[in-house]
């Protein structure tokens, strides 16, 4: 009882707080490196260098007027942001932070495949904000996300398959497990892979130069133009924990999860003092900072472009990628 | 072997638990003054002339339709990916053939210009 009820609870508390906490502070986090790399100051009123406005934001979100539309479909309207926010924070249920088992809420041995298949009832949210919005800018991005979002879907998924070729398991922490035992990280050995799953987690997350869905010149807000509020900011949650997922998901499957680098070179053997989930979080602050850097470099691609990029440059390379891991694996 | 799922299911309790309790606050702080105009959809200040759900572009039913053929292929190759230490070289050419046939309809896809965007 205690063990398969209290402690996953607050396991999962702790975990949920962690995240919600987590969210405030990347989205500061990228409103300050924007700014820095476009020589702005970037928030500065709230607390010293604008630290406090990560608790101010919510409050203020919190405080402001819910507008369900004359137009809209009521219940659908309601649904929508919460099939985009669950899915994006059950994800983390099987995420490995550390070495430990205080560090995962569960270890499923599909955890990959659970996380494939989560992520993807997001675009349920998505496409339903848009068809209970009942206006035609929601309407249209709505659709032009989900048709981004399952075309990218198909490049990542296959990615992965090669990435289980290389681990032969989908347990998440099998996979570290199995960095752990080769002595490198994958990334060594699935660069291509590495730079698939990347791009498609970009385009997965609706982050620039993927962030057609929210193309502001042109579709106003995106799917969620007639949202504000709770609801509104339901989504935005929903958006940053997709890209902390992306993050983690990237961190585990390449670059060993929370291995030191080199786990096997015993000459590194004096950074073991550093606890395992230092390592985790510090790949994964890098990862989102890559993101925002993005964002900051990058502009917008075209839809047209993105489709051809999604269906016929990722998906053959994935399916070369495929081939190769199986023949070289099964040579050696 | 389901216990390792409890916990999953615990999880999606206090999601969507959260969410709720998220909506009920905000609905509780929250003011909510009515107007007429606020209440519209957003069309850059003109009434709308008619129903926002219109016809849109067919492209985006093909693109839908090729996604549930290949991810259901994507799946099939999950199981094979996670035994084929066991299998070996009888799984990697069964695989092979699968991709050859896989690849054949993705061709045929892109000749016929499913994949072309304007």
């Amino acid at each position: 009882m205690i063990d398969t009820i209290v402690i996953p609870l607050l396991k999962i508390a702790v975990l949920v707080n962690g995240v919600l906490v987590a969210v405030t502070f990347t989205v500061l986090m990228e409103r300050k490196v924007i700014a820095w790399a476009q020589s702005r100051l970037g928030p500065m009123r709230v607390g010293p260098y604008g630290i406090l406005q990560a608790i101010v934001d919510p409050i203020k979100l919190i405080l402001k007027e819910d507008i369900t539309p004359a137009k809209a479909d009521k219940w659908m309207f309601t649904l929508a942001p919460i099939l985009s926010l669950v899915p994006a924070l059950v994800v983390f249920a099987v995420v490995p932070f550390g070495g430990d088992e205080l560090f995962y809420v569960t270890d499923i041995n599909v955890g990959l495949l659970f996380i494939i298949a989560v992520t993807s009832i997001g675009v349920y949210g998505i496409i339903l904000a848009g068809w209970a919005s009942n206006s035609k800018y929601p309407l249209l991005a709505s659709l032009r996300a989900s048709a981004q979002l399952i075309s990218y879907e198909i490049a990542v998924t296959m990615t992965l398959v090669s990435v289980i070729l290389t681990a032969g398991t989908l347990s998440m922490i099998g996979i570290v497990e199995a960095q752990q035992e080769a002595g490198f990280w994958f990334f060594f050995v699935q660069p291509v892979a590495f730079v698939l799953v990347l791009i498609g987690g970009l385009a997965e997350t609706n982050r620039a130069p993927f962030d057609m869905p929210e193309a502001e010149q042109e579709l106003t807000g995106g799917f969620h133009t007639e949202y504000s509020g709770m609801r509104f900011s339901m989504f935005f949650l929903a958006e940053y924990a997709n890209m902390l997922v992306i993050s983690a998901v990237v961190v585990v499957l390449f670059w060993g999860g929370w291995l030191r680098p080199f786990p096997n070179v015993a000459a590194l053997s004096f950074l073991d003092f550093i606890p395992s989930w230092v390592w985790f979080f510090g790949k994964m602050f890098g990862f989102l900072y890559l993101f925002i850097w993005i964002r900051a470099t990058l502009p917008r691609y075209r839809y047209d472009q993105l489709m051809r990029l999604g269906w016929k440059i990722l998906i053959p390379i994935a399916i070369g990628n495929i081939v190769v891991t199986a023949v070289v694996k099964v040579l050696l | 072997m389901l216990e390792a799922y409890v916990p999953v299911l615990l999880f999606v309790l206090v999601a969507v638990g959260l969410a709720i309790v998220m909506l009920i606050v905000s609905a509780l702080v929250a003011p909510s003054r009515y107007s007429k105009v606020k209440l519209e959809p957003y069309e850059c200040g003109i009434e709308p002339e008619t129903d926002a759900r219109d016809r849109y572009s067919v492209r985006y039913y093909v693109i839908a339709m090729l996604f549930v053929i290949f991810d259901v292929e994507t799946v099939f190759m999950f199981p094979w990916a996670v035994i084929m230490d066991e299998l070996a070289l009888f799984g990697l050419i069964e695989m092979l053939v699968f991709l050859f046939i896989l690849v054949l309809g993705y061709v045929y896809a892109w000749r016929k210009g499913a994949l072309e965007w304007v």
